[in-house]
């Protein structure tokens, strides 16, 4: 259950921007979460219910972008969808491939009340 | 960030603070672009203590299995082999209790044991206030034996150079496949308890192959810290490691 450690940086990191902006919630908050993340999306979303009780986030609207990963072949430079981190290269079948997107892990936005 | 004692430079749970600041707000809402990494805080706080060990040329080794591989006989065998060639230190990561921190002091080697209540993994803040209370030699080893758990700890870089992650063969061989998020971060594979391959059904060949499939820049060493079988290479491979003092 590392996604209660991810829900509570989120909260310090939402806290922090929004105590910038000298506000008093947060009405929406965006982020971007890659599928090849790490992140289980129903153990996050059990630990966002938990984590946010009392925090500022605690009645803003979450929204998850969910980013697909993709990688590209060293071998041949073929760019490919990647699904598990062991998938191999679909035209020549080597692993050695790099990451291309998947591993976000990010806040992208805050919407701020009035 | 804290999950255990809410101290650091991190902490900010004040939130609300029971003003508002209208004159400096226009009527509707205010969008801020955030763009920040969720792990940023613990990603600084690794690289604090990467330039830490850095610059005491401390060799710091992040030890992740899942429980029972056998990390700690690895390190208390290691420890008593290469007492005098080597010195060394040892963060014991677990939910509960100083057992394993008491073994390893048994061999003389100065420990930390940090606990993480219901946490399932060290992160960087553990490791740099457990760093802290520790004195740490100058031209060292410090081993990191993370809390066992197979997946939490993949995400958390602690500052380590290298991350060893260990299977035995008392599992099954497809771990790699089943946790590869583990095998993709991790530098080092060892495989132990080679001593039991006869009476288990566990293919090395395979497990060798499904690590590759995942990460195939990791290196393999298979050792058993009951029989020393193998033990010699994984030796050899940290005094490769081990930058001699310049």
């Amino acid at each position: 259950m590392h996604e209660l450690s991810i829900v509570m940086s989120i909260v310090d990191l939402a806290t922090k921007e929004a105590a910038k902006h000298h506000a008093s919630g947060i009405e929406e908050i965006e982020m971007d979460i890659g599928c090849l993340s790490g992140i289980e999306m129903d153990s996050f979303e059990f630990a966002w219910k938990q984590g946010v009780k009392r925090t500022i986030l605690e009645n803003a609207t979450k929204k998850v972008n969910r980013i697909e990963g993709k990688a590209k072949c060293f071998d041949c430079n073929t760019y490919f969808d990647m699904i598990q981190l062991f998938d191999s290269c679909p035209n020549c079948n080597s692993h050695l491939s790099e990451i291309i997107s998947g591993k976000e892990l990010k806040v992208k936005s805050l919407v701020l009340p009035d | 960030m804290c999950a255990t004692c809410g101290c650091g430079p991190t902490s900010h749970h004040e939130h609300e603070h029971g003003h508002s600041h209208d004159n400096t707000q226009k009527s509707g809402k205010t969008i801020v672009d955030v763009e920040q990494d969720i792990l940023q805080e613990n990603n600084l706080l690794a690289a604090r203590n990467r330039g830490f060990f850095e610059g005491r040329n401390i060799l710091a080794i992040n030890l992740v299995s899942s429980p029972g591989s056998g990390k700690t006989s690895l390190l208390e065998r290691t420890l008593t082999d290469l007492k005098g060639d080597l010195s060394f230190a040892v963060i014991e990561g677990d939910q509960q209790t100083a057992n394993d921190a008491d073994r390893i002091h048994a061999t003389g080697t100065k420990v930390t044991q940090i606990n993480t209540g219901k946490g399932c993994h060290l992160d960087a803040h553990m490791v740099l206030h457990a760093v802290q209370g520790m004195k740490l030699q100058a031209d060292s080893v410090l081993f990191i034996e993370n809390v066992g758990n197979l997946v939490c700890p993949a995400m958390f870089d602690l500052g380590e150079q290298e991350r060893a992650v260990v299977i035995s063969v008392t599992e099954g061989e497809d771990k790699p496949l089943k946790y590869p998020d583990m095998f993709h971060t991790s530098t080092l594979c060892i495989i132990n308890k080679t001593d039991l391959l006869p009476y288990v059904k566990f293919n090395v060949e395979k497990a060798k192959e499904y690590a590759r499939k995942v990460n195939p820049a990791l290196e393999i060493i298979e050792l058993s810290c009951t029989s020393g079988e193998g033990m010699q290479e994984w030796y050899n491979w940290l005094k490769s490691k081990v930058l001699t003092p310049a």
